[in-house]
């Protein structure tokens, strides 16, 4: 097997018989390559993460018509540097009647939560961490860690800003897990798999073709996860100041911030890899995994740029509104396009794949439609509510 | 001694340690996150015995769930976070004779099993614990019923807890 069809594999083995050369025994030398290339893995997103500070402060500029930093180095791209050395020599300062451990572990906890997601994401053909086949549910686990760390920073922090900010995110983590693990259901159902590996392999279709709302809802909810606009009312600067990382500072604050910055990242790379096929590209995967990586890493940044295009236009919402919106609209709606999906795929099984598709395709359109016009007509009663009939109104102007 | 026996003890020391301070600290959110350290000892567990799916299961439901709603109980009905009464109401001496009597229980019953002294049969490849587990929860030949007496119960206290915090105009 030469270098350039499997990269790890070869360095893999060549590692292997450098360390029983030196006789240590097989099995330590396994464990002590894995924890090799766990390292390989983070240092790598890590450094990305660093350029994704970049991407965000140049892409959120040019959403508002500016130029995004430009001083330091070209484009700009010394920048993030910069801003971490800042950050390292900045005061760590810890707030008085603070819980000192708690506070401490937090913002560990935090970009734990993230990094651990990567575990289960296919770079290439047969090239992912761990094959697990329930990959799916292992998003929701390491999101409940995400929930933790945040509640133990607002706690800990010993500030009641912080401590609303972090209920308030809990609140939108705790709702939005719920349609987004329906959404997860839905490659599930496609491929026969919940791991990440067989939903991609599965993909000779992008299932955005086969579930286009499921798409919207997944991104919906991956949004609300992250805490980003307009679901951010746990940041809410202009009454919080900065919610649950108020009282953070230097690089504790840095890790919150890189934390989200990467999780963003991340969520736009599981969009890709459940409903836009992952590292597969008109068969380009199969030549080579650099291609494979490349393509995963261009999809995952396409997500990554909707979910800014999203942030950096939207506005805030209320905090009930967020509410009503996933318990009474988001939920309802992705459990019916559960149901119909399975439905439709018992019955469409053995169909030709052209009429597979378009059943999918207008069940996820018509199911859409339907939940539109409910909710149109609900809000036109809301609104007759508050404001009494239309018909009054205009007599009155008149 | 094997690597897993000593992961083992290890992750057991763990969960019991922190099983104690749960009980022992003064502080209500400190035993709430004592709790989660348990309950992520218990899902390393699962994993030691190759149940992936039920560990994850763990997290996902214990840790994101049940825990979560603890640290917001406790921070939403107390005023003072420090517990300065008694740790120990009258009646410690009933937990201590249940808990007693529920290890001595155990005790006497796994005297007699031998599968203590035995070792597991190993899984044989290709073997998918989570689609043999899906089909057995559905299949009528072994535990739907029990799957869907639970799913009721579930749904019944959905709708209790519905009723209770629904507000009669």
């Amino acid at each position: 097997m030469s270098f350039w069809n499997d990269p790890l594999k070869v360095a893999a083995d060549w590692l292997l018989g450098i360390f029983t050369g030196w006789g240590m025994p097989e099995i330590a030398a396994n464990i002590l390559i894995g924890f090799l290339g766990v390292l390989l893995l983070i240092s790598v997103l890590m450094v990305l993460d660093i350029f994704l500070v970049w991407v965000e402060r140049k892409v959120v500029a040019r959403f508002q018509d500016r130029l995004g930093p430009n001083r330091v180095g070209p484009f700009g791209l010394i920048q993030p540097f910069a801003d971490i050395i800042k950050l390292i020599i900045k005061e760590d300062t810890t707030p008085g009647g603070a819980d000192k451990v708690v506070y401490n572990i937090a913002p560990m906890l935090s970009m734990m939560s993230v990094l651990i997601l990567w575990a289960v994401v296919p770079l290439a053909p047969k090239m992912l961490g761990v094959d697990l086949n329930i990959g799916a549910l292992y998003i929701i686990a390491s999101g409940a860690i995400g929930t933790l760390s945040i509640i133990m920073a607002g706690w800990s922090s010993n500030n009641k800003f912080a401590l609303i900010g972090a209920f308030r995110q809990v609140a939108v983590m705790v709702s939005f897990e719920v349609p987004m693990l329906t959404m997860l259901l839905i490659p599930t159902i496609f491929a026969g798999s919940m791991g990440m590996g067989a939903i991609t392999e599965a993909q000779d279709i992008w299932y955005v073709f086969l579930a286009p709302l499921g798409a919207v809802i997944f991104l919906i909810a991956a949004i609300a996860e992250l805490g980003r606009a307009p679901f951010d009312m746990a940041e809410g600067e202009s009454e919080l100041v900065s919610g649950y990382n108020i009282e953070y500072s230097g690089m504790k604050f840095g890790m919150f911030y890189a934390g989200e910055l990467l999780h963003a990242f991340t969520f736009g790379g599981f969009w890709s890899i459940l409903f836009f096929g992952g590292y597969r590209f008109f068969g380009l995967e199969q030549v080579n995994p650099v291609l494979a990586i490349a393509v995963i890493v261009f999809k995952a940044m396409l997500g990554y740029w909707i979910i800014m295009w999203v942030k950096y236009t939207l506005l805030r919402i209320r905090i009930d509104h967020m509410l009503a919106f996933n318990w009474k609209f988001l939920t309802p709606l992705g459990f019916t396009l559960l149901m119909m999906t399975a439905l439709m795929n018992a019955l469409l099984a053995g169909t030709p794949t052209w009429l597979y598709i378009s059943g999918m395709f207008l069940s996820n359109v018509v199911i859409a439609w339907v939940a539109l016009e409910i909710a149109r007509s609900v809000s036109r009663r809301e609104r007759e509510k508050v404001e009494g009939p239309k018909q009054v109104v205009e007599a009155i102007h008149h | 001694m094997t690597g897993e026996q000593i992961v083992f003890l290890v992750v057991a020391l763990f969960t019991l340690g922190s099983g104690f301070m749960v009980v022992t600290t003064r502080n209500l959110v400190h035993a709430a996150l004592w709790l989660v350290s348990t309950l992520f000892g218990v899902a390393v567990a699962y994993t030691l015995l190759d149940a992936a799916f039920l560990a994850v299961v763990q997290v996902v439901v214990y840790i994101g769930a049940i825990a979560i709603l603890f640290i917001f109980a406790v921070m939403l009905t107390r005023k003072d976070l420090l517990d300065q009464g008694p740790q120990m109401n009258k009646n410690w001496w009933f937990g201590a004779l249940l808990a007693v009597s529920t290890f001595g229980g155990l005790y006497f019953l796994l005297q007699g099993w031998d599968g203590l002294s035995k070792t597991a049969t190993a899984i044989p490849v290709g073997f998918d614990a989570v689609t043999e587990l899906g089909t057995e929860l559905v299949s009528p030949a072994a535990y739907v019923l029990p799957f869907e007496v639970a799913s009721v119960l579930l749904v019944a206290a959905l709708v209790g807890a519905v009723y209770v915090a629904f507000n009669k105009k």
